[in-house]
């Protein structure tokens, strides 16, 4: 599998951040070196084998819905952005 | 570890651990020194003393934390520019609990940004110096944790280990480091790289400490509802190891089973892994872990050879789950709520894709692209999901392992501790560093890097013991059989 400039575009895309063409270049290198290694899976006979996400095959853990004491106010949280107004966290112009 | 009590004060110790912290300043340790927050907090134990009130069992020691760790004293950052200007108004489970009994935090360290990285060069903040030659890398990711105790600046330092980041820096600098079993300590308000093999752990200077560290942090925890129940303090002898392992000596009746109860230390069998006895490994360290093989059967102990040829994969297998997770944990730094805002944003769009851009380092972005590349339609067979049954295949390895034998000695990493530049430009060559140490993540088992004497360069050797899941006390109990010297 070749990762051309075209492919880190659309990764960088899906990743939400932009890349320069001397980064594009290097991620090509990089990414392809990457790829290379890991597809030495396919070596590997895995027919007949399920797959695991975790290690201790937990199943869903309930509580009770119930609102419990928080460690931060809502204060503290909005003042961790960098502008507020109205009790809510500015951004630029959505369109 | 050093405790105050009413000979030796908590501000004396912690005095001591933040004049050494200034004077090793050139190692690049720590990302934040609480010089003023550390002392207040060492006076207030002091009185206590004073006043002949109960103190914690870790009564003003001081430790440094990696910077990763959620708490209100100093910024958070995860080494990573994106994180810059976060403190965090929540503590990590970890972290309350060290300082419930009354451990004196006294400076964060430095990390490969988010932890990805195995040399600690990866940081915002440039890398950390190795503590035995300063030419050389710390390891990594949690690179200042392993030099600051390492240069006996403090008592212990806290780690988080997704596939080696905690064992190989304390085999690079001669200390030792503990991964635990998957879920045994809380990683609530830990900064998040790949859930399903995160874990906290510690470096010490002995494996006693460990313990003491492991018997407070463990634990389950209502805020991470991964976290197992505290199964470390029951385990106070080896009788819990091996229940039904076919007997190892006397009358050789192999096929009868062993009663658990009956299990002594020096019935223990240990095996060591054929696949890693090659040229990729370095010489001085494959000798080291035959002259500890020799020391244990000289103590009694069986060697046992296992052939795991499934942990050859356990490599391209880690780096294709491990940057899929990424992928998913990282995507909340976005600019807008917390840490880094990019400047020159005219709309919300490119206002996440600048601060990204500008707030991620390279190796960040490259295990974002990789993991969006192995998650995304027409690859994701290939690649997530083979990857996945591979570690079905790695997690029976080990459990077929530790049906021949109770622990397993291995190498952390192929190599000593490496020149600073020498692997920054070759992804691959990074990640190479991990060959020995990922499989354990990927299985859920635990292990401790112990210090293993000193190559011809005065470069320290680190070996690792590892264990069945929930083996840790044992494990760390074990290691005293191969200390320095015993």
């Amino acid at each position: 599998m070749e990762i051309n400039c075209e492919t880190v575009e659309h990764l960088a895309d899906l990743s939400n951040f932009s890349v320069s063409d001397a980064e594009n270049k290097s991620l090509q290198k990089d990414l392809s070196e990457i790829l290379k290694y890991i597809s030495q899976l396919d070596e590997v006979d895995v027919s007949d084998i399920e797959p695991t996400y975790q290690v201790f095959e937990m199943e869903n853990v309930w509580r009770e819905d119930e609102i419990l004491k928080q460690e931060a106010l809502r204060e503290d949280l909005l003042a961790l952005s960098k502008e507020q107004r109205d009790n809510q966290i500015k951004v630029p112009k959505v369109l | 570890m050093k405790i105050a009590n009413s000979k030796v004060s908590a501000v004396r110790l912690v005095e001591d651990a933040l004049k050494k912290a200034h004077e090793f300043e050139d190692y690049n340790i720590f990302t934040f020194l609480n010089d003023e927050g550390a002392l207040k907090k060492a006076r207030e134990i002091d009185e206590k003393i004073a006043r002949g009130e109960k103190v914690g069992k870790l009564a003003g020691v001081p430790y440094a934390l990696k910077d990763n760790f959620l708490s209100p004293e100093g910024e958070t950052t995860a080494s990573a520019h994106i994180l810059q200007g976060f403190t965090s108004p929540i503590t990590a489970t970890a972290v309350k609990k060290l300082e419930d009994e009354g451990a004196i935090m006294i400076g964060r360290t430095n990390l490969d940004a988010f932890a990805h990285g195995s040399s600690t060069e990866n940081s915002y903040f440039g890398p950390t110096l190795n503590s035995h030659d300063k030419a050389r890398v710390a390891g990594g990711s949690s690179g200042g944790s392993a030099v600051a105790v390492a240069l006996d600046i403090v008592e212990f330092a806290t780690g988080t280990d997704t596939g080696g980041s905690i064992r190989q820096p304390a085999s690079f600098n001669g200390v030792y480091g503990f991964k635990p079993t998957y879920g045994c300590i809380s990683r609530y308000g830990v900064v998040a790289m790949a859930s399903s093999t995160d874990c906290v752990g510690f470096f010490t200077k002995t494996p006693d400490d460990m313990d003491l560290l492991m018997s407070i942090a463990n634990g389950k925890d209502s805020k991470d509802l991964t976290t197992l129940d505290d199964y470390y303090n029951s385990q106070s002898d080896f009788s819990r190891l091996a229940p039904s392992r076919p007997s190892l000596r006397g009358s050789g009746a192999h096929s009868a089973p062993v009663v658990a109860d009956g299990l002594e230390k020096s019935d223990l069998r240990i095996g060591i892994i054929k696949e890693f006895d090659n040229d990729s490994v370095d010489s001085e360290i494959r000798k080291a872990l035959k002259e500890k093989c020799k020391l244990l059967e000289s103590k009694g102990y069986e060697i046992v050879e296992l052939d795991m040829p499934a942990l050859k994969y356990a490599l391209a297998a880690y780096y294709i789950i491990v940057p899929a997770e990424i992928t998913s944990n990282l995507s909340r730094y976005d600019g807008v709520r917390y840490g880094f805002r990019s400047e020159n944003s005219s709309d919300l769009n490119g206002l996440y894709a600048n601060t990204r851009d500008e707030g991620f380092m390279p190796e960040n972005k490259r295990r974002i692209m990789i993991g969006n590349f192995v998650l995304s339609s027409g690859f994701y067979d290939a690649y997530f999901l083979k990857a996945a049954k591979v570690r079905t295949l790695i997690v029976k390895e080990y459990e077929n392992a530790f049906s021949k034998c109770d622990f397993i000695l291995t190498p952390v990493s192929p190599n000593p501790a490496f020149k600073l530049g020498e692997k920054v430009d070759d992804p691959v060559a990074m990640y190479l560093e991990d060959l020995m140490s990922v499989s354990l993540n990927l299985a859920g088992v635990p292990g401790l890097a112990i210090p293993a004497g000193k190559n011809s360069d005065g470069l320290p050797i680190g070996l690792q013991i590892v264990g069945p899941r929930r083996s840790d006390k044992n494990l760390i109990e074990f290691a005293n059989e191969l200390k320095e010297g015993a």
